[in-house]
């Protein structure tokens, strides 16, 4: 069975139509890749997913759990949206570190909270405070920042910064980890290090999404691809299929602008 | 010149007792505003930053006027409006009395000022992190306490800073409604006070009182944003 069921997302801001109808399904272990030029609909799409925008209409199910359907006002409260949040994590194009704390402050901060709504809290603070942090160091080291656990962001590159975050954002053990253009705001060198990371967890079977506009690495990374145009899912298919043997004009214009384009 | 230096050397014990005594409650009006406009500050910036619209143009419109109007007019309508018009006195009696009343004016009035720095500050924080802390599944209580507080108060320093030293300097409007404040004890010498009458240096010599709490105050918020510089 699917690990995540999307069916017929539309989102507008005003009278722009954002979305258009967007389902796909994803499996466990799959990396999604999701292609198209800016203003396509791929960010919004991931932050709908990760509940930063509501859509207008549509379902989201994650298993046979409807986490969200815009038709029942039930899903759609702000305490339960929290919960279900947590089924994904999602990764910034920027960053958005929280500067005033460490590397491993940042890794660690949104697990003591919700730490802190286990019964068994109290009794076991220290203890749970330990595992913690355990697990916030295996993850920098796991993300090659073993030196870099008490440095503060802004003493950090880019590309430092990006893998804080993708360890902040795993440590939570979200099912399904969205990544927006990940390496936009970075140097090609740098670019390259966030990268390696990634895949390293494509290898782990790390179920994922990610939006990006780096076509070598969207090809070789996923399992799936998703061209979007205009809202809609123009083209979906394996990377061979979509890349290879793409049967959408537009799919076939988009990649012959990018490869003239390098 | 020298027989005017000689009569001040004579004076000085009396003038310096007198206005260490009016500094103190310059002292104490001074600490209790900020102990007090600052947190009221930050409940009225969330006032108007409010989803409500009402109490967002509410809020707004009462800052706008306490902004808009000299803080001296504001004291006298505190301290004589519920006396004049009300006819009961509810600030009690006495300099205690007037403390009071002095105390509620320049609270409310620091507060309407602090509460729009406060706002900058908030605002000015990029959306991103509330998003990353939502995203982490913090609510927003956590986001902000954890999260933007921190990033808040860096932001703020600097203005904050400049509104202290206006505030050590407002105290002084206290004397409209008699607070004996430290102009308050200099200016009594003028008229005549201990056995001095008609000295204008004592004053004049309150301009040091001033100078030097604010350099105090200065290098102590210097300090705070040396303090904050770990994070930018």
């Amino acid at each position: 069975m699917s690990i995540l069921q999307v069916e017929n997302l539309q989102k507008s801001f005003g009278a722009t139509k954002v979305l258009d109808g967007i389902s796909f399904t994803m499996e466990q272990g799959e990396v999604l890749s999701m292609i198209g030029s800016s203003g396509s609909g791929k960010t919004t799409l991931l932050r709908c997913l990760n509940f930063l925008e509501r859509p207008d209409s549509g379902r989201i199910l994650m298993g046979d759990e409807v986490l969200f359907d815009a038709s029942d006002a039930r899903t759609l409260r702000e305490s339960e949206i929290r919960k279900k949040r947590l089924h994904f994590g999602l990764v910034f194009q920027n960053f958005n570190l929280f500067p005033q704390y460490t590397a491993l402050q940042n890794v660690m901060l949104a697990k003591e909270h919700l730490a802190k709504e286990r019964p068994d809290y109290k009794a076991n603070k220290h203890r749970i405070h330990q595992e913690i942090e355990e697990q916030a160091r295996d993850l920098l080291v796991q993300m090659g920042l073993k030196d870099r656990m008490q440095n503060h962001p802004h003493q950090l590159s880019g590309g430092q910064c990006q893998r804080v975050a993708i360890a902040r954002a795993l440590n939570l053990q979200p099912d399904i980890l969205c990544f927006d253009e990940p390496t936009s705001a970075l140097d090609p060198e740098l670019t390259g290090e966030v990268l390696r990371v990634i895949r390293e967890l494509a290898d782990k079977n790390t179920t994922m999404i990610i939006v990006t506009h780096e076509m070598s690495f969207a090809r070789d990374v996923a399992s799936k691809v998703i061209f979007m145009d205009d809202g809609r899912i123009c083209e979906m298919g394996t990377p061979q299929e979509v890349f290879e043997n793409p049967q959408q004009a537009r799919t076939k214009q988009f990649l012959s602008n990018y490869t003239s384009g390098r | 010149m020298q027989e005017l230096l000689a009569q001040i050397a004579e004076q000085f014990p009396i003038v310096f007792r007198s206005l260490n005594t009016g500094f103190g409650q310059t002292l104490r009006l001074f600490f209790v505003t900020l102990l007090g406009a600052m947190p009221l500050g930050l409940v009225i910036s969330f006032g108007s930053m409010s989803r409500f619209k009402p109490l967002k143009w509410l809020t707004r419109m009462v800052v706008g006027v306490i902004r808009g109007t000299p803080l001296m007019i504001q004291l006298l309508i505190f301290y004589y409006f519920p006396g004049l018009v009300l006819k009961t006195n509810i600030w009690g009696s006495g300099e205690a009395g007037r403390f009071f009343a002095a105390s509620i004016a320049f609270i409310i009035n620091y507060a309407c000022y602090f509460s729009e720095i406060y706002r900058g500050g908030i605002q000015g924080i990029p959306v991103g992190q509330e998003e990353a802390g939502l995203v982490l599944g913090m609510t927003p209580m956590q986001i902000f306490f954890r999260v933007k507080l921190m990033q808040m108060i860096k932001r703020i320093v600097p203005p904050m800073s400049n509104e202290v030293i206006t505030l050590v300097k407002d105290t002084s409007l206290a004397r409209i409604i008699a607070l004996q404040e430290i102009i308050w004890a200099g200016q009594a010498f003028m008229k005549g006070s201990q056995g001095i009458s008609g000295a204008i240096w004592p004053l004049f010599f309150t301009g040091v009182y001033y100078l030097v709490w604010n350099g105090v105050m200065s290098w102590l918020l210097g300090k705070l944003e040396q303090k904050l510089d770990y994070f930018r």
